[in-house]
């Protein structure tokens, strides 16, 4: 079970997460949805340790990864040795395997400079999927990525069978997670198939 | 060619273009019998220099500087750096070493030249001197560019579990790189500067500094200057050695 419970987190006093509570099982995908500045990323990243909350605490099953809401790529470091940095040194020559999982295939050896922005970001989710972890915790993973190639690479990381928490805005991508929770007011269970 | 043309014999030629048309002006116009003593002719400062650098001597000269001026230049390049990594690092080393580097950057290079020769054998001082230049600036560039290191890259790097040595290696280095680069071209044209004046304070046996003391001495202008274009020369053959290394480094910035 993910339970997070009783958090608050202020930002210049002001409140962005008050008291918030939720548990999720800890399978499958769920989507946190809300309009911006809803706290979804304040969330994520009181998810993930690294932020402090004011108060509460928040349990998972195993110690997260996450993928920031910026690509954060590193400009001097080619696709590949994006992917290879995070992973083990026996497990370098997998770092085509991840690249395929994000149909990145035949672009290992471009620079970040050299990808459009929807490359960056599906690069970026390689390397956070690469990195493991117990839960994975997905900000904004489709941004700049067309609907059919998301849900593709959607329904790949479901087959890695770990629990994904993810924050998005396209339709097809809360339509095609496990379960959807509105952060929009008091948070809210929507779907859960 | 054609760059080469207009980058470097083009402004060469006007230049030197000047400086005949001084000398003119100085015989022609304020009728003085000769420039020899003030501002010698162009012709005549690079005859002075053909006949210098078929002398054996010159060469040894020559490479003795550039040779004390790059040890001077190695020695504040790696003394500066270390000195911006503790620096950053450590608040302590910050409290202890930061003012120490800004008195060196303060204090006149004629008052380091003059306490060295009485500290140091006469032959290290221009590399003393010229790593002592080297040092603030270098310190300088580092610290900028470790404090402007992009903090979202840190914190990914600590969120994909880099650790320590991987962090340095993949962000730190890469971010300080332009830094240090542009920290070594400044440092080294003040590595020249300050050893050459080290070298005509403390006369070393071999030296450019110790000839142009002399030529001053004997009232010979042409080989002041001919020893002068031999310093820009080394100067400008280091810095683009310098300049070759660094853009090695910078397109592939991570170690």
């Amino acid at each position: 079970m993910i339970s997070i419970a009783d958090i608050t987190v202020r930002y210049q006093d002001v409140p962005v997460l008050d008291r918030f509570s939720l548990s999720l099982p800890s399978e499958g995908i769920s989507a946190l949805s809300g309009p911006s500045g809803c706290g979804k990323t304040t969330l994520l990243r009181v998810m993930a340790g690294l932020l402090v909350p004011d108060r509460g605490r928040v349990d998972l099953p195993a110690p997260p990864t996450i993928l920031f809401q910026e690509d954060r790529l590193l400009p001097w470091r080619t696709a590949e040795e994006h992917i290879a940095d995070v992973l083990p040194r026996s497990g370098r020559s997998e770092a085509g395997r991840w690249l395929a999982l994000v149909e990145l295939e035949g672009e290992g050896g471009k620079r970040p400079a050299a990808l459009s922005g929807g490359m960056r970001r599906r690069l970026a989710l390689a390397r956070a999927l690469a990195c493991g972890g117990g839960t994975y915790l997905l900000d904004e993973p489709f941004t700049g990525v067309d609907e059919a190639r998301a849900a593709r690479i959607l329904d790949r990381i479901r087959g890695l069978g770990v629990p994904v928490v993810l924050s998005s805005h396209e339709p097809v991508v809360v339509a095609m997670a496990d379960r959807m929770v509105s952060l929009s007011g008091p948070p809210l269970i929507l779907k859960d198939l | 060619m054609k760059q080469f043309w207009y980058a470097f014999l083009l402004p060469l030629l006007f230049w030197l273009t000047v400086w005949q048309g001084a000398v003119w002006y100085l015989t022609a116009v304020r009728g003085l019998p000769t420039t020899e003593f003030i501002l010698p002719p162009p012709l005549l400062v690079f005859r002075t220099l053909a006949a210098l650098v078929v002398e054996p001597v010159f060469w040894q000269t020559a490479l003795s500087t550039l040779l004390r001026i790059f040890c001077g230049l190695l020695l504040g390049v790696l003394t500066g750096s270390l000195t911006a990594i503790c620096t950053s690092a450590w608040r302590w080393a910050d409290r202890l070493l930061s003012p120490a580097v800004r008195v060196i950057r303060a204090t006149p290079v004629a008052s380091f030249i003059l306490l060295i020769i009485l500290w140091a054998p006469t032959g290290r001082v221009p590399a003393i001197v010229s790593a002592l230049m080297v040092l603030p600036v270098v310190w300088g560039n580092v610290s900028r560019g470790i404090a402007q290191t992009d903090s979202l890259l840190l914190e990914a790097a600590r969120a994909y579990r880099f650790g320590r040595w991987k962090t340095v290696r993949l962000v730190y280095v890469p971010s300080v790189l332009p830094y240090f680069a542009s920290g070594c071209h400044t440092a080294l044209g003040l590595a020249w500067k300050a050893g050459v004046a080290a070298e005509v304070l403390c006369l070393p046996k071999e030296a450019i500094g110790t000839q142009v003391y002399w030529s001053k001495i004997y009232l010979e202008t042409p080989r002041l200057f001919a020893w002068t274009i031999v310093v820009l020369v080394l100067s400008f053959l280091l810095e683009r050695l310098l300049g070759a290394c660094l853009s090695r480094l910078e397109r592939r910035p991570s170690l």
